[in-house]
């Protein structure tokens, strides 16, 4: 018989285990809310910071602009308005700076006080003028035409081919150079890792004799336990120097790099996880094999491989997790440019390397901050694709006996 | 009976000792088997009559630490010998296990793993031997429209059926049959027994069990094991009705064990 006071500690321990529970799921459902919500306002803004405004004259017939129009223009890329869908003009770039070329200082008056309305007279005459100008440069009745901008959407974000999010005057906010970076490292890490790794889970489960399997085994785990900035710097000062000297290359900091430093650090992993599932294949299926006149290796890989491949491809999609959320090794040593990778022999720049390099120097609220939370978004719908591959992978196949 | 004894020994063990570590497992075991003969092993857990079933395909190999000594005779050569080829051994030695343990692959496949394995490449030779040994095994009419299917959708009783095909498949003249009903319920136990039955006018079957009605039916011989000792080994009828011993008394009456 169970006494009142047994009831009632137990009644305890469930409800303290229910709410440490609540508490953790709650706290991972707000961090993913949080960074939605911060990401998710990126969608609602155009490319020019807050305070600052592109103007056009009035009888301009260009009605709106994108992010990659207005870089264009102000790179002198593109000098006829005709080319953006206006009159057969050529385009005249102002900004502040350039109001001495227009006035005297006389004009602009002793403390600068006549600038706002010097501003609005030349946007009125020069018809072919495009100016960027902060929002106090604005005249009570301004004669020039405040252009509206694109707004940033989801589609121009993934697909956008440029990543310059602190250009002036539009941010440049195209992550495909990023994603397409981050595959790329991450992909030639697994395929540089999976070999060793699986030809290791082999040798430690199936060949090696207890006491070499049992020093080899602590020592791949200790892999696992080394920061990533060790890795990163480990990365720096002998795989750079030898990818450079290997490859003929100007700069070693390439996606090879960071892909090899990688596949270091996702080995763990994949021999780990592996290794459990080779040792998982029952004795009885193993000797089953043998009686049959197999050889060993025949065994290896006719049977055992066979029954553990759900347990390895795990294994392997979860290194590719690993890999791909891995941010200082890879910031050390990939070169960081954001740019489409055409060879793995180029220098690149991943999403979490991004996030960390910049995250810093961006201002609270920003466009910037804003880009680089849906960033954020971005690589954590990557790697949960992933996770739930996982599962599904390691749900399909579970033989019974 | 005399006519009996001038035939060879099919497999004979002689004075065989095995260790596990410090662990005795066998103590001195001399017997002999004859040609397409049913042979039952009993005794209570642990007794060593796995470990001496075992010894035949040099199973024991895998697992460490073991060491054989004595001499095991199977077609009048030393398998322990150090030029006997192991592979080959037990291709000429079939296997069935105590839990069904097909392979991961499908039913044709787990038939004709042991041929491919010896490097028969041939597919119609596969397909007709896989054939053969599945109606062998009695399994034919359930399966012969589901080849292609994974073998872990047969019944327990079916996958040990297949188990015993894919034994067959390689054409050994010996199967080893470690407790093979023992985790099925009795209607594919009855069928397995009926399987042995057929078997024996082709193969020589060492087999291991628990059921002591099991050995009584099946087998033409039965040896008696207790704590690593052969303890008694005649024909079957006198073991079950007139043993020497005691200990097999007490044992095949149900005294103990």
């Amino acid at each position: 018989m169970k006494t009142g006071l047994q009831k009632f500690t137990e009644k305890f321990v469930e409800g303290l285990l229910f709410i440490s529970g609540s508490i953790t799921s709650l706290a991972v459902i707000l961090i993913v809310l949080f960074l939605f919500k911060e990401g998710w306002g990126l969608f609602n803004e155009t490319p020019v910071e807050k305070g600052s405004v592109i103007a056009l004259n009035k009888s301009n017939p260009v009605q709106q602009l994108s992010a990659a129009q207005v870089k264009n223009i102000f790179d002198r890329k593109i000098t006829n308005w005709s080319e953006v869908g206006g009159n057969n003009d050529s385009i005249l770039i102002f900004s502040v700076n350039d109001i001495t070329n227009f006035y005297s200082e006389a004009e602009l008056g002793d403390s600068l006080q006549f600038v706002p309305q010097r501003i609005s007279e030349l946007m009125g005459k020069k018809s072919g003028i495009i100016a960027f100008l902060p929002t106090e440069y604005l005249a009570k009745n301004f004669e020039g035409r405040i252009l509206p901008l694109k707004k940033i959407t989801l589609k121009g974000f993934l697909k956008g081919k440029e990543w310059f999010p602190t250009a002036q005057p539009a941010a440049q906010l195209g992550i495909l150079p990023l994603i397409l970076g981050t595959l790329w490292v991450s992909l030639f890490a697994i395929l540089i890792a999976l070999p060793f790794g699986l030809a290791t889970a082999i040798y430690i489960a199936e060949i090696a004799d207890n006491r070499v399997g049992k020093i080899l085994k602590p020592v791949i785990e200790l892999l696992a336990g080394i920061p990533s900035v060790v890795y990163g710097f480990f990365g720096l000062i002998v795989i750079v120097p030898l990818v450079q000297r290997t490859f003929n290359l100007p700069v070693g900091e390439t996606g090879l790099s960071g892909a090899l430093v990688l596949a270091i650090m996702a080995l763990p992993t994949i021999i780990t996880i592996s290794e459990d599932a080779i040792r998982n294949t029952p004795r009885a299926m193993k000797e089953a094999s043998l009686a049959l006149g197999a050889t060993h290796w025949q065994t290896i890989y006719k049977v055992i491989i066979p029954y553990s491949i759900s347990g390895i491809s795990a294994a392997t999609i979860l290194g590719i997790g690993r890999a791909m959320g891995e941010t200082m090794a890879v910031l050390m040593v990939t070169g960081n440019a954001a740019i489409i990778p055409h060879s793995i022999l180029e220098p690149m720049r991943t999403i979490p390397a991004t996030i960390a390099a910049e995250l810093g120097e961006s201002a609270h609220g920003g466009l910037h901050y804003k880009a680089l939370f849906a960033l954020g978004c971005v690589l954590f719908v990557m790697t949960l694709v992933i996770n739930l591959t996982v599962d599904l992978i390691s749900a399909r196949k579970k033989y019974s006996k | 009976m005399a006519k009996d004894y001038v035939k060879k020994p099919k497999v004979m063990a002689k004075e065989v000792n095995l260790y596990y570590g410090d662990f005795h497992a066998l103590k001195g075991i001399t017997l002999s088997m004859e040609e397409n003969h049913v042979v039952a092993l009993i005794g209570p857990s642990g007794c060593g009559k796995s470990t001496f079933l075992r010894c035949f395909n040099r199973m024991n190999d895998l697992i460490p630490n073991t060491k054989v000594t004595g001499l095991v005779m199977v077609d009048g050569k030393d398998i322990n010998d150090r030029g006997m080829n192991v592979d080959q051994l037990r291709k000429n030695i079939g296997m069935v296990f105590q839990k069904p343990n097909p392979f991961p692959k499908s039913i044709f496949e787990n038939v004709a793993y042991g041929l491919r394995v010896n490097g028969v490449s041939d597919a119609k030779f596969i397909a007709e031997r896989v054939e053969r040994s599945l109606v062998q095994s009695a399994l034919w009419e359930e399966v012969k429209d589901k080849l292609k299917k994974s073998a872990f959708e047969l019944s327990g009783g079916q996958q040990q059926r297949l188990c015993i095909a894919r034994a067959l498949a390689i054409e050994p003249s010996i199967v080893l049959m470690d407790e093979p009903a023992s985790a099925l319920d009795p209607i594919s136990t009855a069928k397995i027994e009926e399987l042995i039955y057929e078997l024996k006018s082709q193969y020589t079957i060492i087999i291991v069990t628990h059921n002591m009605q099991q050995a009584g039916r099946v087998s033409d011989k039965t040896a008696f094991f207790y704590m690593g000792e052969l303890i008694e080994y005649d024909d079957t009828k006198i073991i079950f009705t007139n043993p020497k011993n005691t200990r097999t008394q007490n044992y095949v009456t149900g005294r103990f064990g």
